[in-house]
């Protein structure tokens, strides 16, 4: 009689309609993603260790990445600072020169030009060595004119720089033409290095964060072996004792990107009062810019697909070895 | 309902727990399974329930062949199949409630039945006052009509209970054993493994007797 009671209760089940089960499933969901949200927060200590640690690893890359971007918006601003410099030959007529400055400040590639003329060098020179009137026994000016030229902004490539070197190498007057721009490159070259760093870093500590994760989960499975034994036992599906696990790695990883954010952020604020004073110095407006509702996002959607990777590789491998006997 | 062809199983250590054993437990049964200790009792529960699987012969249950049944397929079987067991196995950090829910939880079944038939469930042992307490503050009979409640609330066709009565006093045996037989009555099929030999023949059903692994005797 039971089973013919069940058969029928069974019969019902099948003809439930479809959008109740979507429904029925959607709250399962929502009630497990609460129901582990809650275990969470109910021993905030332990699961701190986890997701502290997954703050870190996750900020470490994340900061570095973001030094570097300011950096590059402060070196962006000197990409312009490349200048060139026009040693004069001795003994050019004022004229001439003067002549020289004007074509060149025509010139559609340059922005300015300062001609530096070899007294006022000596000027500068006398004032600021503190050699003083001690020079004027020199018979003659040893130093040549000089014109400083900064090229504008939209030929300051390094190819269209050579080319202009190449013209104004040629021209008589000049003795020699120097370009203040190897640094540059050197630097340019150096954040290309430090961005490949920043990639390796961010790709180890990537792993790091899947084995925390990882580790995490399945010291959770060991500690709920029994719960999952019964559930076992009593018909409960893989998926079903799964989800729980899942969504704990879902959520380690979402509060680990909330705390990494939390750590750049204070770290930036911690250290915008000495970077103003600094770019004060240095007659710069430059301010430090953070990570912005971008970089809040990347870094939650990161955390969140790691905890969520570190959990199905633990539970994957874990969960099948509880089997009931 | 519930029926061994020649069933054998042989645990990896070689020497075979049951062997070739063969019967038929009919719908609405209820049926005694005894025999000395390690004479292959709860081995054969576990065929039932599809925890082990038979080396040789045939295990068929609710029209189920368990040596062909998928991975995937064994909690469909087992919803179908309440288990008690000698050591309780409830969840301690979870009240009275909450464990003889979880059958229903892990079905997905709505909040408002689930109440209404943990609390049938609970009445039924008798224990519904005692719903929000933890199964460690509860005696060890309050604790196995825990485990009945929980293996009845979801109203199997097929009940299997490994030693109910193990450590419990003569009195409260009696009672779980009446428990069961209410049950039974109203049509489920019951298989109860005891070695409490004179508890079960005052009960009055079929016995199926195993020796070393062997069905000797299957009869009142
Ligand atoms: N997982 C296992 N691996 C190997 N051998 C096992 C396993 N489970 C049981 N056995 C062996 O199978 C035999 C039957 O065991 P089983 O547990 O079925 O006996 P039982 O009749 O339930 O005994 P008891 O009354 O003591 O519970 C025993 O000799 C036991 O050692
Ligand atoms: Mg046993």
């Amino acid at each position: 009689m039971a089973e013919v009671h069940s058969k029928k209760k069974n019969n019902q089940i099948t003809h439930t309609s479809i959008k109740g089960k979507t429904i029925s499933y959607f709250i399962r969901h929502i009630q497990v993603f609460l129901f582990t949200l809650g275990t969470i927060c109910r021993s905030p200590f332990a699961s701190l260790m986890t997701t502290a640690v997954i703050g870190i690893a996750l900020a470490l890359p994340a900061g570095l990445h973001l030094i570097l971007k300011n950096f590059e918006a402060v070196t962006a601003n000197w990409d312009g600072a490349a200048q060139i410099s026009l040693f004069l030959k001795k003994d050019i007529s004022e004229e001439k020169v003067q002549k020289l400055t004007t074509d060149i400040a025509a010139m559609d590639e340059i922005e300015n030009v300062s001609y530096i003329s070899a007294d006022m060098a000596m000027e500068e020179f006398k004032k600021h060595s503190g050699f003083g009137s001690s020079l004027d026994a020199l018979d003659n000016n040893p130093l040549p004119d000089v014109l400083v030229i900064k090229p504008a902004i939209h030929s300051s490539s390094p190819e269209k720089i050579q080319r202009l070197m190449a013209k104004f190498r040629k021209n008589g007057m000049v003795d020699i033409a120097q370009l203040d721009m190897e640094w540059i490159k050197r630097l340019y070259s150096i954040m290309d290095v430090v961005r490949d760093g920043i990639w390796i870093a961010a790709a180890l500590l990537a792993v790091a964060v899947l084995l925390v994760v990882g580790n995490t989960i399945r010291l959770d499975i060991q500690n709920k072996k029994e719960e999952i034994l019964i559930n076992k036992l009593i018909g409960a599906t893989d998926v079903f004792i799964r989800r729980p696990f899942l969504y704990t790695g879902f959520w380690y990883g979402i509060i680990g990107g909330a705390i990494a954010f939390t750590l750049i952020t204070v770290s930036i604020f911690i250290l915008s009062d000495s970077i103003n004073n600094l770019s004060g110095l240095y007659g710069s407006s430059f301010t430090i810019s953070g990570l912005g509702i971008s970089g809040l996002f990347i870094l939650l959607i990161t955390g969140l697909g790691l905890g969520l990777s570190g959990s199905w590789i633990a539970v994957g491998r874990h969960l099948k070895q509880i089997e009931p006997s | 309902m519930i029926q061994f062809d020649n069933a054998t199983k042989r645990y990896n250590e070689g020497y075979e727990a049951l062997s070739q054993v063969s019967f038929h437990i009919n719908p609405g049964e209820m049926v005694f399974l005894t025999g000395h200790s390690g004479a292959g009792k709860s081995t054969l529960l576990k065929l039932v329930a599809c925890i082990e699987k038979p080396t040789r012969g045939q295990v068929i249950v609710n029209g189920v062949n368990i040596g062909r049944l998928w991975k995937r397929s064994i909690p469909y079987l087992r919803r179908k199949i309440g288990i008690i067991f000698q050591n309780h196995q409830l969840l301690n950090d979870r009240t009275v409630f909450d464990n003889v829910a979880l059958p229903m939880i892990i079905q997905g079944v709505s909040h408002k039945e689930v109440g209404r038939r943990v609390r049938a469930a609970l009445d039924k042992v008798g224990l519904l006052s005692k719903e929000k307490l933890y199964p460690i503050t509860l005696s060890g009979g309050e604790q196995q009509r825990v485990g009945i409640a929980r293996a009845i609330v979801n109203k199997p066709p097929i009940i299997l209970a490994d030693e109910p009565t193990g450590n419990l006093d003569p009195d409260l045996s009696k009672e779980i054993m009446e428990l069961f037989q209410i049950f039974n009555q109203v049509g489920v099929s019951i298989l109860i493994a005891s070695h409490d030999i004179d508890l079960i023949t005052k009960m009055n059903h079929r016995i199926l007797t195993l020796e070393a692994g062997k069905l000797i005797r299957d009869g009142k």
